[in-house]
């Protein structure tokens, strides 16, 4: 089969984005619905054929281009191409894109029944599909970059949905400008580096024998070679998207999305994006810009830790959730940092495994949490109880999801968190210990959450909540299956930093310290949370003032609001404000009323009083004569 | 007739004729006292032509005829104007030439 | 000083001040008279450059027509013993500057210039001669401007008929 029908992958999307779109008002929501969900199978058929040709049927994995053309040309060596660019971690993310997608696409067919703008919902689904699609296949940075704004708008544009609810206009306005913000970042880095390599191209810039890369290590500004400045600018701008400390304020508040956007975009694909940035430009990181991979590491431990600690205060059950994506982002984050080129390359193959089973077990969460929210129409988990009794299906499934979270084996989590711990253990044991914290609260709080929610007491609800109809239950369970089985792939033979066979072996220290954390984090929880009791309230009220602290997200989005408004405006937007307005738009009243004046003292030649033309009759007259006298003699 | 008067002196009284002429035609608000100015210049420009032709051609008696064709555009005129007064003043029952403004901005 | 001199001095003076009076008056038919004294002034100067049927033309059409005109019109359109305003001092000021400017600039002009006197023997401007020229096909002949001036009269006097007579229906 030949490669060249990947296109179509891109393609389907972006037709049914268009069609939708144009056509809302005459199709109806069936139609328009399955138009999507099965353009979307027929991508998935596409993306999972190309995967089984591409690592089955060949012998090695090298980067393959079945399309491309160029689209703007600047000189003779810089131009900037359209194409699609085949390579483990592109097919893989493939995979993974368009498998969620159409999971996501068939709940949403339940979950937004009924909604005026459904087929605006599919619309903008597909817009993002393709924009997604579009990054993970891209040839060269600018496309890439083009793709990742494009991701950026469709987020925008989903997080906004329900426009008509201020807090949703909020958060959209809010994600999109952070996420801009480190673009800013993101577009200086490319720049710089395209400037000292002359080329866009991912595969020019990431040959480890490429001269110019070398070239740009010995220049250097500020005491930081450019190269290393340029990339970390790039993480710069995926740790916007992917929601790294500082820049993760936006995460949370994106909840205010219908939850089926938040489980493909902000749980499986869109905020991985920053990641899978890091893995593309991976052999420059690691061969020539060592300290820039420390910095990844050092922002993706962090993360790690500092979400996983407030992920075990909030109380609404999508903000827990977006905390745990924060978390576990930075779990692969942390493993691409700490990892090495070629033999020494597990950190890379472990992130790329969590990205993988991640997108599983968490857009299962985000979907069960729908599940649950459509049910009872509400978020807060100390408002929900006993949910097993109404909701069994539901129930199994994201048990299955908790369970594979954890890292609790036979389950997928297990297996791609036990990587990225040895790879952590292998280079740094600060790292391995914070990993190891974080997967022990990793537990806590989700179960804190499972039980709350599917135990304790009764509550009384409104209407007695059912279980959600198949269109919802079918994508969990696939997810669910997904969830169990995805550990046991042999990853290195498929994804490796330089495209080789990486064998990983169990390190069984490793693996037992992991479960215990886990089994710890799960005790702690069933005692505090199974059933109904004080200890922790009488906890939190013991910590007091911290406990505040974490509950209020370490007060990250006051300071943002401090210096936006009492540094940034006062001291800059409004002298430039004062200068626009009393200075600029005053210079061009002032040409404005001067002409006005101009023209009314002109009027007053026209006056109809026949003796005034008379006058400059006469004048006229007497001047011409003076005028050809004095010259012309 | 005329040989001990110098030409530039005649010219020079027709020149205040004319100028007087204008004078009063700037002047006056009566429409009518504006005619009589004009007439006055009118006059002064015959003058011209008539000792022109007297004192440097005078051979040739071009100049009367010009200054006869003149006083019957004169009279023509004068009798449009006067047609334009009468009507004028049976509309807006002035002949006040400061009265007559419409064409203005 | 030979007498057509003193002749001459006497009559510009006439015309002259006749003509400043009459742009000056207040009165609408005294300066209808004072023009008509200036008028004859005029023609008095043609007698005197031997143009007889000039001068007569002059005072028949002048003086006898548009003066009786501008009378008539004057007694048509106002009252002739109301007193014509004095104009303002700004009017007078500019008007004054500007024709005495004029008038400095065209007098300049002429006693700088050499007026090259002609020689010949002066021509006889009689009726029969002007007839001739007037009727007359040959070069130099003014018979073009003849009709022409006849189709100018008639329509003048078309036009003047037409603008002043009254609407059919009385407004």
């Amino acid at each position: 089969m030949s490669y060249s029908v990947t296109i179509f992958i891109l393609i389907l999307p972006l037709t049914v984005f268009v069609l939708n779109g144009l056509l809302s008002n005459k199709l109806s929501h069936r139609l328009a619905g399955w138009l999507a969900t099965g353009s979307m199978g027929i991508a998935t058929v596409l993306a999972w054929l190309t995967a089984y040709n591409y690592f089955f049927q060949s012998s090695s994995y090298e980067k393959l281009i079945p399309f491309q053309i160029t689209w703007l040309r600047f000189t003779e060596t810089l131009q900037i191409d359209m194409g699609i660019l085949l390579d483990p971690i592109s097919v893989m993310m493939l995979v993974v894109i368009t498998t969620v997608s159409l999971m996501v696409f068939l709940y949403s067919m339940g979950y937004m029944q009924g909604e005026k703008g459904f087929i605006r919902y599919f619309s903008f689904l597909s817009l993002f599909s393709f924009s997604m699609l579009g990054l993970v296949v891209a040839t060269n940075l600018f496309q890439l970059y083009m793709f990742w704004e494009l991701v950026g708008v469709s987020s925008y544009l989903l997080i906004g949905y329900y426009y008509d609810k201020p807090e949703a206009v909020a958060a959209a306005k809010k994600a999109f400008i952070v996420t801009r913000f480190a673009d800013f970042g993101f577009l200086v880095g490319i720049l710089l580096l395209s400037y000292y390599t002359g080329t866009f191209d991912f595969t020019k810039i990431t040959n480890p024998e490429n001269a110019a890369i070398a070239g740009m290590t010995g220049i250097s500004f500020m005491g930081l070679s450019v190269l290393t400045l340029a990339l970390t600018l790039i993480f710069m701008g995926g740790a916007g998207k992917s929601a790294m400390f500082p820049l993760h304020i936006w995460l949370p508040d994106a909840m205010e999305g219908p939850t089926p956007v938040s489980a493909l975009i902000h749980a499986a694909t869109m905020v991985v994006a920053g990641v899978f940035l890091v893995a593309r430009m991976f052999p420059v990181f690691s061969f020539h810009a060592p300290e820039a991979l420390d910095a990844v590491a050092f922002i993706g431990a962090f993360t790690l830790l500092f979400a996983a600690i407030i992920a075990c205060t909030q109380t609404d059950i999508k903000r827990i959730l977006a905390f745990s994506t924060m978390s576990q982002i930075g779990y692969m984050m942390l493993a691409l940092g700490v990892s090495g080129y070629g033999s020494e390359g597990l950190g890379f193959t472990a992130s790329m495994f969590h990205l993988f089973t991640h997108a599983f077990f968490k857009a299962l969460l985000f979907l069960g949490a729908g599940s649950i929210i459509h049910a009872l129409h509400k978020n807060d988990i100390r408002e929900m109880g006993n949910l097993r009794k109404h909701q069994p299906i539901t129930h199994i499934v994201f048990l299955i999801a908790c369970l594979a979270i954890a890292g609790i084996p036979p389950f997928a989590g297990f297996f791609s968190k036990d990587e990225i711990l040895s790879a952590a253990f292998a280079s740094n044991p600060i790292y391995f210990g914070i990993a190891a914290l974080a997967a022990g609260l990793t537990a806590f709080y989700m179960f804190r959450l499972y039980f709350l929610v599917f135990w304790g007491n009764e509550r009384t609800y409104e209407h007695s909540p059912h279980e959600s109809p198949v269109l919802m239950l079918i994508p969990m369970i696939v997810l669910a299956i997904g969830s169990i089985f995805t550990g046991f792939i042999p990853f290195g033979n498929f994804v490796s930093s330089d495209s080789q066979p990486l064998q990983a072996h169990l390190n069984v220290t490793v693996a037992i310290i992991s479960v215990m954390m886990a089994i710890l984090g799960i005790t702690v929880a069933w005692i505090f949370y199974k059933k109904e009791s004080l200890l922790p309230e009488k906890i939190s009220n013991m910590s007091g003032a911290l406990y505040h602290t974490v509950v209020r997200k370490f007060y990250i989005d006051e300071i943002y609001l401090f210096i936006t408004r009492k540094i940034i405006f006062n001291l800059i937007s409004r002298p430039i404000a004062w200068f626009d307005r009393h200075i600029i738009d005053a210079f061009m009243d002032f040409t404005a009323t001067a002409t006005n004046w101009v023209s009314k003292e002109i009027k007053g030649l026209q006056s109809g009083q026949l003796q005034h033309y008379g006058y400059i009759f006469l004048s006229g007259v007497i001047l011409i004569v003076l005028v050809m006298i004095f010259t012309n003699t | 007739m005329m040989e001990h008067v110098p030409i530039s002196h005649v010219l020079m009284v027709t020149s205040t004729m004319f100028f007087i002429g204008a004078y009063g035609f700037l002047t006056r608000r009566n429409l009518v006292t504006m005619l009589i100015g004009v007439e006055l210049m009118l006059n002064a420009v015959n003058i011209n032509f008539v000792i022109f032709d007297r004192y440097l051609y005078p051979d040739q008696i071009e100049g009367h005829f010009f200054a006869l064709f003149i006083i019957a555009i004169a009279a023509a005129e004068a009798a449009v104007a006067i047609a334009i007064f009468i009507n004028l003043y049976r509309n807006i029952r002035s002949i006040d030439v400061e009265k007559v403004d419409n064409m203005k901005y | 000083m030979a007498t057509s001199a003193i002749i001459f001095y006497t009559i510009s003076g006439v015309m002259i001040l006749f003509s400043l009076l009459a742009v000056t008056s207040r009165r609408i038919l005294r300066a209808a008279i004072y023009l008509l004294f200036a008028l004859a002034g005029t023609a008095a100067l043609y007698f005197m450059v031997d143009y007889q049927f000039l001068a007569a033309v002059q005072l028949i059409v002048y003086a006898g027509g548009i003066v009786v005109l501008i009378i008539f019109s004057v007694l048509l359109t106002t009252h002739i013993n109301e007193k014509l305003e004095k104009p303002t001092w700004g009017k007078v000021f500019i008007t004054a500057t500007l024709a005495l400017g004029g008038l400095v600039l065209t007098l300049f002009i002429l006693t700088n210039h050499e007026f090259v006197l002609g020689t010949k023997p002066s021509a006889e401007a009689t009726v029969s001669v002007i007839g001739e020229r007037l009727l007359g096909y040959q070069a130099g002949g003014y018979v073009l401007p003849f009709e022409v001036i006849s189709i100018l009269l008639l329509a003048a006097m078309i036009g003047a008929i037409v603008i002043a007579k009254r609407n059919a229906t009385k407004s």
